[in-house]
């Protein structure tokens, strides 16, 4: 019987997922072809999905995209025949090869998604086949404080945005002299652009779970929050899933792997605000509050979630820990350059022909990226903007494309890598429209304490208006400006203090779009005037 | 799509004291509550701040305060359409005005009929495959105008099914 692989992931089901199962499984039956059909995650390529994977005896071989209507064209080709090579289904029009040999999976180096698509995500047995837990094992050897210095070794920083170093702050964590400590997982992954996180949450949660024990173990956690937003329902399901089956084979609970560690993990749904993506307004949902954001200090790893010393990470920052515990820091640290090590899952989003997943070491340029993966716009217009670091992203022209993708880099032209998401646009993208909708965003999420955001954002959004309609352009293009300096330096979170990065950039390329088309002689009347 | 039933005080207080015991339970019950009756009934507010020993201006504070959560009846079908940059960039712009005149409702609002209650949402982490939208727990992506048309039609003649 031949293994036939097709995601269960929110892009896979987004795409007729479950109707291409189902015709798999009816023409299976009708053809008398015997399948065991596995639902993985997604490989990241989302250009190709839903993609259905064959088992050969030279490795999976791919077709993509499927739509529910070219189910029965595959199994005329007899795509099921275990035999690599096969003529007929290598003829097949959505025929890719080898999965492994794809291009753009290829030329990635994974590392924290290697075994996304590859494995059944709630299959534990598949997980350990694949190394999982090889980690867990190695920190269940050594002491907490080795566990923490293997991290600090490691140079890694934390994925959620800020990219402050993980090891400094389960240092701290586990430096507090308290009974009760708590691990929290940020997994409110709610910039635009971004799904690196739920691709992980859906493709390996195993890696994840595995993560978060091994910071319960140096820090000298037991009890655990993954905070998932509610904007995630098929990540909910599947993390449920992993938990489950996790608690049933001892490797949560109470004497996790017959050690002397307890430690439990639970799924805690959010409620739509993207404000609880800031690690305080998260730790303030959690307590079932309001998510408004505290002022730090304490910081959360003393005085955290109930008070109590508590270690916030990102998603993709805890996936990172396994592989540094199993394979040593140093190993991680060669990737990447400078004080960016490791690597970074930049997510290709927006309009572009071939939008993924592409895990890469820190360094490449932007426009390396696009070329190389990208294929061009979906629209076939020639790109424009490019907003990276979500929603309090800058908005990049061509000039600025070819920056390393990298955290010091980007932050010396003002702008932020954050969680990786890259989101193109066309010309036709109309810039001031976006930093006014920057503005609406910011107004639409702001938690609403300090002055600058409530406010600020709201006074922004009119003064853009008023300069879309050319009125009294020279006063409101100040005003805004002094009113982004006010949102920078007096808010209280990036929520205030960023929105201005979009806003800036996009108005900025928007007036010099504006002075080009102008013809020359009206500048000089704007002077006599 | 959830079977929404009427709500009475005995079924809240149930769930209420299923979930009380948990740290910062006031989401979990929130949630669990808009689960089984497809809104958060307004009597639900005093029977949680009793049992959580809060005021009911504080329980209302954080429903009033998540996007998520609403205590008016919707209308059989919640459908979100994603507002966020990487969809704009797809033609977002385009579907939700497209939504808006053919259902003629704006945001927040039911259509006349109550089969669809039209609600925005900011980033459904499916950024490659925009425009998105959301139905109850589906997510669907590359949604042009056609599509969406098709879509509203069968969620039409799914509503007549169940009544």
């Amino acid at each position: 019987m031949t293994t036939i692989y097709l995601p269960r992931d929110t892009t896979t089901l987004s795409l007729d997922g479950e109707e291409v199962a189902l015709q798999l499984q009816t023409q299976a039956a009708n053809t008398n072809t015997p399948i065991n059909l596995v639902r993985n995650g997604s490989r990241g390529m989302f250009f190709l999905e839903p993609l259905v994977e064959v088992q050969t005896d030279r490795g999976r071989i791919a077709f993509g995209p499927v739509t529910p209507a070219d189910v029965a064209s595959l199994f005329a080709a007899d795509f099921t025949n275990p035999v690599f090579g096969s003529e007929s289904a290598s003829n097949h029009p959505l025929y890719l090869g080898l999965t492994e040999e794809i291009p753009y999976l290829k030329q990635q180096q994974r590392l924290s998604f290697a075994r996304a698509g590859v494995i059944d995500p709630t299959d534990i047995d598949d997980y350990m086949a694949h190394d999982g837990f090889v980690g867990l094992a190695k920190s269940l050897q050594i002491t907490d404080q080795q566990i923490v210095d293997e991290i600090k070794a490691s140079g890694l920083r934390g994925r959620g945005g800020a990219a402050f170093p993980t090891g400094i702050k389960w240092q701290t964590v586990l430096d507090c002299d308290s009974e009760q400590k708590y691990i929290v997982c940020n997994a409110d992954e709610g910039d635009s652009g971004t799904f690196a996180d739920r691709l992980l949450m859906e493709a390996d949660p195993f890696a994840l779970i595995e993560g978060i024990t091994i910071a319960a173990l140096a820090v000298g956690a037991n009890q655990g929050y993954i905070y998932l937003r509610s904007e995630y329902p098929q990540a909910l399901i599947i993390l449920n899933e992993a938990i489950a089956t996790a608690y049933s084979r001892n490797f949560l609970g109470d004497n996790l792997c017959g050690s002397p560690h307890h430690f439990h993990l639970e799924v805690r749904l959010g409620a739509g605000a993207y404000i609880c993506g800031e690690e305080t307004s998260l730790l303030e949902s959690l307590e079932g509050k309001r998510g408004l954001v505290r002022s730090k200090p304490p910081l959360p790893a003393i005085e955290g979630l109930f008070g109590q010393p508590t270690v916030v990470n990102n998603v993709l920052s805890f996936a990172a820990v396994p592989h540094i515990l199993a394979d040593g820091a140093q190993k991680y640290a060669d990737y990447g350059q400078g004080r960016s090590k490791g690597t970074l899952p930049f997510q290709i989003a927006g309009n572009i022909k071939q939008g993924g997943l592409v895990e890469l070491a820190f360094g490449t340029t932007l426009k390396d990226l696009l070329d190389e993966f990208g294929a061009g716009t979906a629209s076939n217009r020639p790109m424009h903007s490019i907003q990276v670091g979500g929603p309090l992203g800058a908005y990049l022209t061509p000039e600025q494309w070819d920056t390393p993708l990298d955290y010091e880099a980007f932050s010396a032209m003002g702008a932020v890598l954050g969680h990786g998401g890259i989101v193109v646009f066309d010309d036709s993208v109309d810039l001031a429209e976006q930093a006014q909708f920057s503005m609406e965003f910011c107004v639409e999420e702001s938690c609403g304490k300090c002055t600058p955001c409530r406010i600020g954002s709201v006074r922004g959004t009119e003064v853009i208006e008023k300069i879309r309609n050319q009125q009294n352009i020279e006063a409101n293009y100040e005003l805004l400006d002094d009113l982004c300096e006010t949102m920078i330096d007096m808010s209280l979170c990036a929520m205030g203090g960023m929105t201005p990065f979009p806003v800036q950039s996009a108005m900025r390329s928007y007036k010099k779009q504006q002075l080009n088309q102008q013809p020359k002689t009206s500048a000089v009347n704007r002077e006599v005037c | 799509m959830n079977t929404p039933t009427v709500a009475t005080a005995q079924q809240i207080q149930v769930i209420v004291d299923l979930l009380e015991h948990k740290p910062g339970a006031l989401l979990p019950i929130l949630h669990e509550l808009q689960n089984t009756f497809d809104y958060i009934p307004p009597i639900a507010i005093a029977i949680i701040a009793k049992s959580l020993r809060q005021t009911s201006a504080e329980i209302h504070g954080v429903i009033s305060f998540y996007r998520h959560f609403h205590t008016e009846k919707n209308a059989r079908h919640r459908l979100e359409i994603c507002r966020a940059e990487a969809c704009q960039a797809r033609g977002a712009r385009t579907l939700e005005r497209h939504a808006k005149k053919t259902l003629a409702v704006d945001y927040h609002q039911s259509t006349a009929d109550r089969n669809i209650t039209l609600d925005p949402v900011y980033c459904l982490g499916n950024c490659s495959c925009g425009p998105n939208i959301r139905v109850g727990n589906d997510i669907i992506g590359r949604v042009d105008n056609d599509k969406f048309d098709r879509i509203v039609e069968n969620l039409a003649t799914q509503g007549v099914q169940i009544q």
